[in-house]
């Protein structure tokens, strides 16, 4: 494994590839290159790589081509020309109503002097740990709720999948209410068992948990729903064949469950990531920069927002929108490494 | 598998949408041209952003159209929350109205930035007499020499009072020849721990703030050429201290506390009994039958130098790129006369800017001591701003939270805030 590890490219760029024989492998352009870079003209599954292209091949050829447009237009359109767009802008200091004056690496020199752009990263790091946190309550929730004869499973379901449909903004709101120092209804309960609560959102030593929690809540539903489903695929005999062997439920849980829908947390875990790296709305709508716990709440995409459209840096924002996306990709690759490691394809 | 982890990789790519910044647009050459008449009728578009303010700013536009039967002015209302950056946008695409409200914050940046037409021909043709306004105002719409807004109507800052936590306390009201002595004692005196009533609300608040006790203290928050700070002085030490001396007595709520529910609703619960509001807020109080009669509005106190309130207000502006010029100035010098202020006055809502128009509004809710606004006017300091004031809020913003909250002593936090905020000015020119 480690001889295909030394190349970068191929490493992140091929996931099935060193997945255990018999596996799909060969998968082998994706996502971060998108296509148009890779060769097409890959070996497919029982074909030796030959010569010359025979006539169906082409015509395959033809019709994927005429197939992919569509999105491929939509992707360069809207996915790819902003991000060289933002390239562009990064190396320039624009004005606010346009007119670009090029100044090279400056942006970036000034960016990566700036201590707020470490203190926002940390911000989003220490957001990101948290967030996490949901994936494994997820996974009780679910595995509780697959349990065989559970009465009432679909009003369960709904009900943890209700904050996923509601708005960000105003889960905010509702929230700050609820969190809030003299009239809140968490600090009224807290008091009910003698507990004195804190200015939850404005408190720098609760703020950006608070927020979390709040993170947790809504993206909790989308997990429980995709852990229910894989765990749902989980063949039946597994679990009859552990009994047999004296399994009790919680090890059933850990030594069938667990491994085979290590697939479906996987993908959970890397949305989860990504998700809370880019986290602003709830915390635009939960502090706000009048809020004496920003500076411990402010993420990096706030502060993206923050130097790009209130204070008209647009260069200087477009350089840390980059940074953002090299980080997000970093980690993600990162994922996709690890992954080897513990998760499982049948 | 491999869709899963694809669409894990797909998703991996998305924030790219999300911070695509596509700025369009080119830069412009300002348009100082004389303006030609145009022969035929033509339809003016006029950006406005309060929709309480259309059935006023409908009949100026009716009234204009009857005496030029040629211009048509077509409103377009944008709320405030978007109306600046949809500005801007279109302002940068070419698209913006031909003539639009504009604010003090703002209009040193449209300037700076040749979006706005100079006035000084508008001025001229319309025999528009500038003393007519406040003088602070006709300042604030100045860039380098140039006027480039025509004063519409204009706020000050009042101190509203809760009559009934007065009189709990056998407090008399306050007088309009008071000083910051009178109010920080009253403050104290009618503070409440048992009951949860603060004296005042210290927030931490710029217009109905620090932008009025660092002046009356004899300071400047921004120089009036808008390139140093004035942070750094005694003066405006004197002028943040008044407030976080409240908070650290405890005569106001910490803030935290105002971060979670916000000073003015604290008023209007009547937790807090005083607190400063522009004098926007008299419509809102004259709507709460609960609060109509319960609160009434001192000036702000005399500091010492003397009682200073910061007055700002909005300018009608030309867009620097408009196809009608000869058309907008001809509405821009209507907007600008005594007709279409009055009309607004008898409308309510607003005090009109120009001389002599105010009785009406004063008059719109006796109840309230609404005189005590217009009075400030001689003495008020126009609205500190630059070329783009909202780089430099933002750290008077961060910074003072932390002086407030007791993080860095006044003296060091505001020495730091005029040293950013110098470095942010000298990155305007």
């Amino acid at each position: 494994m480690a001889g295909v590890l030394t190349d970068r490219e191929q490493a992140s760029g091929t996931v099935g590839a060193t997945a255990p024989a018999g596996s799909s492998s060969g998968s082998g352009s994706r996502g971060d290159t998108p296509a148009p870079g890779r060769r097409p003209g890959r070996p497919g599954r029982s074909h030796q790589p030959g010569r010359g292209m025979s006539r169906m091949r082409r015509n395959d050829l033809f019709w994927a081509a005429v197939f992919i447009l569509p999105t491929l237009l939509g992707l360069v359109v809207f996915y790819l020309w902003p991000v060289v767009r933002t390239l562009l802008i990064s190396f320039t200091e624009t004005g606010p109503f346009g007119g670009s004056e090029f100044v090279g690496l400056a942006n970036y020199r000034e960016l990566f002097g700036d201590a707020r752009l470490w203190e926002t990263m940390l911000n989003t790091v220490k957001f990101t740990v948290v967030a996490l946190l949901g994936i494994p309550v997820a996974l009780v929730i679910a595995a509780l709720l697959s349990t065989e004869g559970l009465r009432g499973v679909r009003i369960y379901r709904v009900l943890y999948f209700l904050p996923v449909v509601t708005m960000p903004a105003a889960v905010g709101l509702i929230w700050r209410t609820l969190y809030n120092g003299d009239v809140g209804v968490i600090n009224a309960l807290l008091g009910l068992v003698g507990i004195e609560g804190t200015n939850w959102l404005s408190n720098p030593a609760t703020a950006l948990y608070a927020i979390a929690a709040v993170g947790i809540w809504l993206s909790l539903g989308t997990q429980i729903v995709i852990f229910l489903a894989a765990i749902q695929g989980v063949p039946k005999d597994l679990y009859e064949a552990a009994a047999l062997d004296g399994a009790g439920r919680i090890r059933q849980f850990w030594s069938i469950t667990l491994p085979q829908i290590s697939p479906s947390v996987f993908f959970i875990s890397v949305l989860a990531v990504i998700g809370a790296l880019q986290t602003f709305d709830l915390i635009f709508v939960m502090t706000g920069p009048t809020n004496p716990a920003y500076p411990q709440t402010e993420t990096i995409v706030a502060q993206f927002y923050q130097r790009g459209f209130v204070e008209n840096q647009q260069g200087y924002a477009a350089a840390i929108a980059l940074v953002i996306l090299v980080v997000i990709v970093a980690v993600t690759a990162l994922q996709f490494r690890l992954q080897k490691k513990w998760v499982h394809y049948v | 598998m491999r869709r899963t982890s694809t669409l894990a990789a797909t998703a991996a790519l998305t924030p790219l949408l999300v911070l695509g910044l596509a700025a369009c647009g080119q830069s412009t050459g300002g348009a100082t041209a004389d303006a030609q008449p145009e022969s035929g009728p033509v339809t003016i578009s006029y950006g406005i952003w309060d929709k309480n303010q259309v059935p006023a700013m409908q009949k100026i536009a009716d009234e204009f159209h009857a005496a030029n039967p040629n211009v048509t002015v077509k409103i377009q209302v944008t709320p405030f929350k978007q109306y600046f950056t949809t500005l801007q946008t279109a302002a940068a695409g070419g698209g913006a109205p031909d003539v639009f409200w504009m604010n003090g914050p703002n209009v040193k940046l449209y300037a700076a930035n040749q979006q706005l037409l100079p006035l000084d021909q508008t001025i001229s043709r319309a025999k528009l007499d500038l003393a007519k306004y406040p003088e602070a105002l006709v300042d604030l719409y100045t860039y380098d020499g140039k006027r480039y807004g025509i004063p519409k109507d204009f706020d000050t800052i009042g101190v509203w009072y809760n009559k009934a936590l007065f009189d709990a306390k056998k407090l008399a009201y306050p007088k309009d020849t008071w000083t910051w002595a009178d109010f920080q004692s009253a403050a104290r005196a009618l503070t409440d721990k048992t009951k949860g009533v603060y004296g005042a609300a210290a927030p931490v608040e710029d217009q109905a703030g620090f932008y009025d006790t660092i002046p009356s203290a004899g300071g400047q928050v921004i120089d009036a050429a808008g390139t140093k700070s004035g942070f750094d002085s005694p003066e405006a030490l004197q002028g943040i201290e008044f407030w976080t001396s409240l908070v650290k007595d405890g005569a106001s709520p910490t803030v935290q506390q105002m971060t979670d529910t916000s000073p003015g609703d604290m008023f209007k619960a009547g937790k807090v009994a005083m607190y400063w509001n522009g004098s926007w807020a008299a419509v809102e109080y004259s709507d709460v039958p609960e609060l109509k009669d319960a609160v009434n509005v001192a000036p702000v106190p005399a500091g010492p130098k003397g009682q200073v309130s910061v007055i700002h207000g909005l300018g009608n502006v030309i867009y620097a790129k408009t196809k009608h010029q000869d058309a907008a100035q001809k509405f821009v010098g209507f907007l600008g006369g005594e007709r279409a202020a009055q009309i607004q006055a008898d409308a309510g809502a607003v005090i009109p800017a120009y001389e002599g128009t105010q009785e009406a509004w004063v008059k719109s809710m006796p109840q309230f001591n609404l005189k005590a606004y217009v009075d400030e006017v001689a003495t008020a300091v126009p609205y500190p701003a630059s070329k783009n004031t909202k780089a430099w809020t933002t750290l008077q913003t961060d910074l003072l939270t932390k002086v407030w909250n007791g993080e860095v002593d006044a003296a060091t936090g505001l020495k730091d805030l005029a040293t950013q905020m110098n470095a942010a000015l000298a990155k305007e020119k």
